[in-house]
């Protein structure tokens, strides 16, 4: 425990004139309630915490009144207990002398307080656990910065922790703070600091550095430390630092570096370089927060300066106004030269009295006009370089005011403007009495606003780029839709033409022309086998277009995104793909089937126009959409009642097998079992009358062919029904054309061609802009649509 | 009880620009009184004549650019640029010469430049310089040295000073050769002989009469103020340093080629002056303080350089001065210093935003 540790030399620093014995002549003093508490709602670096009380509700000590907004946050509590008069913007500390939301309490002076969970034994919590009673007590660093220490207790994984520093340095003047509660709460401050190690997984250094101006508290703690060591091992472990007092030591930056020889790169944190750094006094908030579960509700401050009549440390309520506080300790107005929070050297002037104390008051300092005068003013700077030997940060202050006086943000930054601590050593020292700090403290200011213009500008700047992006994209959806609506009434527009050209193209395959198109089929159709192969052709084809269809969507020049529609109309594609190939598949099995089984019917078929179907050009919407509907027709009812007599004729076998069975067994399911065949036979007999109602015989081969010549049998279904009147209204034309003379016949038939071209030309140029697989066969029904034309024409 | 806005640190440190530089002036006085006591009242005729015509020049100066006159003579800047050419003049030397050499170093090397704080040039160099330059016979012609005169005869009277700067009535045995330009005139002789032929050296005990006493006045004084921590030891001890390393180098076992020696070098023409008094001025001379031990070294190099290897000016402390205050902005440059949390340190014109980031 007592220090073998090298101290390393702190470059630069000043000794100004300490001032450190007056506060410390009295005992750490309590003040009375004050009238009112006015507790800010961010006492702490980072987000304000977010008011959870109401104004008029009762409130008790210790109860949360702001909770944390985020992680980056602190808690907020109330002081003491009593009413919540209201809340609203008060003054804050702060350099700028800005205001913040406060909930006012009017203390009821009976100090209730909440129920406090304790915990004897924080060895057995885990780490988590014990970050979490730190954060909801709302400890922030009580040294000046006021950081959220549960966030700086919770390094990255990526950072290993192997030194745990705690700052007692308190280099400034005047302050005693630090000083006063090392005296009187030593063994809290060990208690202390071995809860932060066990939170941080115990370092190996543990490390109090404590400047040698602060012979009581180092006397103090190394008394503590050994008597913690009795009974924790590991308190043997913490190192009582003490190191000459030279301003600003108690830098966290410095201290690292005194303490470690180690300096934390620039614009990292000090957990970057394995070490973490807190304030004695939050060390002991931590303490109480985990032991007892008291949340931060009070801090240790300096009332210093000669304007007051009492001067000392007070344990003093956060929320306290400042000039309650002042006045409790007689303050003369008339003899102070200002009014500032913190020491001498980082403090800043208080602009509105009325400004409570809050987690990061560590000292009121109140001089009188002869202590601290007003500043002289500022000479020209004569390059003496005072101010760079000074500088703990290395850092060449006269220069850094010159380019500040200029302007020179570049320069600035290329001299490390920004690792400026404004500690304010370069200001003391400086013989021409120049307020360096200030013009530094400025010159960040504009550098950060300039930056911020520039995010801004920047920022401006793709926002307009996006707009043009977005509009550009809009247009891209808005043509994409229009053509997907051209598309879609096209392809209505088409359905209708097939319709209206089912009815128109069925002459060409009957009537008069029927004779010439039989011949030509049977022209076509050389063979079964071909016609086989053709089939299969077609299924290939059915099939390519379906895997083409199924291709997910790309984006590219044209449709940079892809819409909603478009997926809807890829799906409604690959449907029609889809039912084209079974479509297809079908008409080869049938094809195949029909070709195994009668031969001599396919023949026949194939002769009969009607029949023709196989043979017919797939490509040509129209005919195909015949053949479909004559397919229904023709194929259906019939195959399907043999198919199914069959079917059920084999399972009645089988049942009539194992009723036999059954018999021969005596098996109990006899019964069931021969109910099963009987309504199967039942069935067989249903599939027999159907079949004969389609006047079919129930025989094995029938020769189908002419069973479905002109004179149709009834319909059967409603589609069947459909399919013939599609047929009888076709054979209506084809009479009504026999009938007409042959130049109203030509003239007729040309009409019909050229509309059936025009809609092939269009599918064709579709095909074309789409890169259709199909665009071939397309293009071959084009032209034979026009050498068509050009025969009859 | 106002509460005004001040803004940290609210204490400030006893140090006052006015503050230094009368301690500047204060060092000059053991100098002043060897001076005076080896060449007689002419030296405290130049210094109050220097020293009341640059304080002279700067109020009007100051008026003419309508600023608070009190307020920048505070300072004391003019003052002591005013001493340090009344050191650097020969004693007894034309009134106009002062005058002039105060305009020079107020006027146009000072405050045309900006006034305090601007000047690259050492304004009472710039002066001295210039002068040297344009009347080559009246800024040599340096008294004899008290230990040198002939028997019976003493210092010139205040009447006869007073004629001789203001009515150019001349003086008997009033001018004589310093040791610089002795040692520059020499050739042929060891440097044992030079000392024992010379009266300069004859009559000296280290580096030649008078002059070795004057130096070591104005080292006193130098010491006073490192004492009094007005500037650091860097840029003199190593101007110093450099120079007894290139007499040292040159020594040539002290053969009638040699430069001399380095106490001779040390304590001869205006070395301790320059150390303590022209090279600390801090206006001039480079910021960092590696950037001032170079800055230091060079002067002293070059003075050694002028010295012994130039041609027609005696002493080098002046010119090695302003040619090194124009190559302060370079040393400036390559010897920033390396800032806490910085691997190495940043050249000043590197403007990328470093690791560093904010
Ligand atoms: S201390 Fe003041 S006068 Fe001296 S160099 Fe720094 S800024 Fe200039
Ligand atoms: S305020 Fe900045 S420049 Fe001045 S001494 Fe402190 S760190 Fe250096």
């Amino acid at each position: 425990m007592t220090s073998l540790i090298k101290v390393w030399e702190l470059p630069g620093g000043i000794h100004p004139p300490e001032h450190k014995d007056q506060s410390l002549q009295l005992p750490l003093g309590r003040v009375p309630l004050p009238p009112v508490l006015v507790i800010p709602l961010n006492q702490h670096m980072g987000t304000p915490a977010q008011p959870v009380v109401q104004v008029g509700e009762r409130v008790l000590a210790g109860q949360l009144i702001g909770a944390a907004d985020g992680t980056f946050s602190a808690n907020t509590h109330a002081s003491t207990s009593g009413t919540v008069i209201a809340i609203e913007e008060r003054a804050i500390p702060h350099p700028s002398g800005m205001n913040s939301e406060s909930v006012v309490i009017e203390p009821d002076g009976k100090d209730e307080w909440i129920e406090l969970t304790p915990c004897e034994d924080y060895r057995s919590l885990d780490r988590l656990t014990l970050l979490d009673k730190i954060r909801a007590a709302g400890v922030a660093g009580l040294g000046g910065a006021g950081f959220p220490t549960a966030v700086k207790l919770a390094p990255k994984s990526t950072q290993v922790i192997d030194t745990l520093i705690l700052n007692g340095a308190e280099c400034e003047p005047y302050i005693t703070a630090d000083d006063m509660l090392m005296q009187v709460r030593a063994a809290e401050l060990v208690a202390g600091t071995l809860l932060l190690s066990h939170i941080l997984h115990h370092p190996k250094n543990l490390l109090i550095g404590i400047e040698d101006n602060k012979p009581k508290a180092i006397a103090a703690v190394k008394a503590a430390v050994a008597g913690a060591a009795v009974t924790d091992p590991e308190a043997a472990n913490i190192q009582v630092v003490v190191f000459p007092t030279k301003y600003p030591s108690g830098g966290a930056k410095q201290l690292t570096q005194i303490l470690t020889g180690r300096e934390i790169p620039s614009g990292h944190h000090s957990a970057d370089i394995g070490v973490i750094c807190v304030n004695v006094g939050t060390a002991v908030a931590a303490w109480r927060a985990v032991r007892f579960g008291e949340p931060l509700v009070s801090r240790v401050t300096t009332m210093v300066g000669d304007a007051l009549a009492t001067q000392r440390n007070v344990d003093v309520l956060l929320g306290t106004p400042i000039s309650y506080l002042l006045t409790q300790h007689g303050f003369n107005a008339n003899n102070a030269s200002r009014v500032v929070m913190g020491g001498p050297m980082m403090g800043f002037t208080l602009l509105d009295l009325a400004a409570p104390v809050i987690k990061t008051t560590n000292c009121i300092l109140a001089p009188s006009k002869q202590e601290l005068p007003e500043p002289t003013p500022a000479q020209a700077c004569i390059r003496c370089g005072i101010c760079a030997e000074v500088c703990p940060a290395s850092l060449l202050p006269q220069q850094l005011f010159w380019y500040a006086q200029a302007e020179d943000f570049d320069r600035l930054e290329s001299h490390n403007l920004f690792d400026c601590i404004e500690c304010g050593a370069c200001s003391y020292v400086c013989p021409s009495t120049i307020p360096l700090v200030q013009y530094y403290r400025a010159a960040k200011g504009s550098i950060r606003l300039h930056e911020i213009e520039k995010e801004k500008s920047d920022r401006s700047r793709q926002r307009f780029e996006f707009r043009q992006e977005r509009i550009a994209k809009e247009e891209a959806e808005k043509e994409a839709k229009r053509v997907a609506r051209q598309k879609a009434a096209e392809e209505a527009k088409k359905k209708l033409a097939e319709k209206a050209a089912e009815t128109a193209a069925a002459p060409v395959s009957s009537a008069d022309p029927i004779s010439a198109a039989a011949v030509k089929v049977s022209a076509t159709q050389a063979t079964p086998d071909e016609q086989k192969a053709k089939l299969e052709r077609l299924v290939a084809a059915a099939k390519n277009t379906l895997e083409f269809q199924q291709k997910p969507l790309v984006p590219n020049k044209t449709n940079p995104v892809i819409s909603e529609e478009q997926l809807v109309k890829q799906q409604v594609r690959i449907k029609q793909a889809e039912l084209k190939l079974a479509e297809a598949e079908q008409k080869l099995a049938d094809f195949i089937t029909g070709l195994g089984t009668t031969p001599a019917a396919a023949a026949s078929a194939a002769a009969a126009p009607i029949a023709a179907e196989p043979a017919v050009d797939m490509n040509d919407p129209v005919a195909a959409a015949i053949a479909r509907a004559q397919a229904k027709l023709t194929m259906s009812p019939e195959d399907k009642a043999r198919a199914n007599l069959e079917s059920l004729r084999g399972r009645l076998a089988k049942a009539e097998e194992k009723v036999a069975a059954a018999k021969a067994d005596g098996s109990a399911n006899l019964d069931a079992l021969q109910q099963g065949a009987e309504k199967l036979q039942q069935k067989i007999a249903e599939a027999l009358a159907e079949l004969s109602a389609l006047g079919i015989e129930d025989k094995p081969a029938p020769v189908a062919a002419p069973a479905t010549e002109p004179a149709a049998p009834e319909p059967v279904s409603a589609e069947q029904s459909a399919a013939q009147a599609a047929i009888e209204k076709a054979k209506a034309k084809a009479a009504a054309l026999a009938n007409m003379s042959d130049d109203e016949k030509r003239a007729e038939q040309i009409q019909s061609l050229q509309t059936r071209l025009t809609k092939a030309r269009e599918r064709l140029a579709k095909a074309e802009a789409e890169n259709d697989a199909n665009i071939e066969a397309f293009r071959a029904g084009v032209t034979k649509l026009e050498e068509k034309l050009q025969e009859l024409a | 009880m106002a509460l005004l806005n001040i803004t940290s640190p609210h204490t400030h440190g006893a140090n006052r620009t006015g503050r230094l530089m009368r301690l500047v002036v204060y060092a000059t006085i053991p100098g002043i009184v060897a001076l005076t006591h080896f060449f007689g009242i002419g030296v405290l005729i130049n210094v109050l004549l220097a020293s009341l015509s640059c304080i002279a020049f700067e109020a009007l100066v100051m008026k003419l650019r309508a600023r608070p006159i009190m307020f920048y003579l505070r300072d004391c800047s003019a003052l002591v640029t005013g001493v340090l050419i009344g050191v650097s003049l020969p004693p007894y030397c034309p009134w106009w010469l002062v005058i002039s050499a105060s305009f020079v170093a107020i006027v146009l090397a000072k405050q045309l430049y900006g006034g305090m704080g601007f000047n690259p040039f050492n304004p009472a160099m710039v002066a001295y310089v210039l002068l040297l330059i344009s009347f080559p016979v009246q800024m040599t012609q340096w008294a004899t040295p008290l230990p040198m005169l002939a028997d019976g005869q003493t210092a010139p009277s205040l009447v006869a000073a007073l004629d001789k700067i203001f009515f150019s009535i001349p003086i008997d045995g009033y001018s004589s050769a310093t040791v610089l330009d002795v040692m520059k005139q020499n050739s042929g002789l060891t440097l044992d002989d030079l000392y024992q032929q010379q009266p300069v050296f004859v009559e000296g005990r280290w580096a030649g009469a008078g002059w070795e006493w004057v130096n070591i006045a104005f080292l006193l004084g130098g010491i006073y103020l490192l004492y009094k921590k007005v500037f650091t030891w860097h840029a003199p001890i190593s101007m110093l340093l450099a120079l007894v390393v290139m007499s040292a180098l040159f020594y040539d076992s002290g053969s009638s080629n040699s430069g001399g020696s380095p106490t001779y070098h040390l304590l001869s023409g205006a070395t301790m002056l320059g150390a303590f008094f022209i090279v600390t001025d801090p206006v001039s001379s480079a910021v960092s303080t590696r950037g001032r031990i170079v800055y230091g070294a060079l002067i002293g190099v070059l003075i050694y350089v002028i010295r012994a290897w130039g041609t027609s000016y005696p002493d080098g402390v002046g010119f090695a001065v302003l040619l090194m205050n124009f190559a302060a902005p370079f040393i400036d440059y390559y010897t920033t210093p390396r800032t806490y949390g910085h691997k190495k340190p940043r050249r000043a014109t590197d403007a990328s935003t470093q690791d560093g980031g904010h």
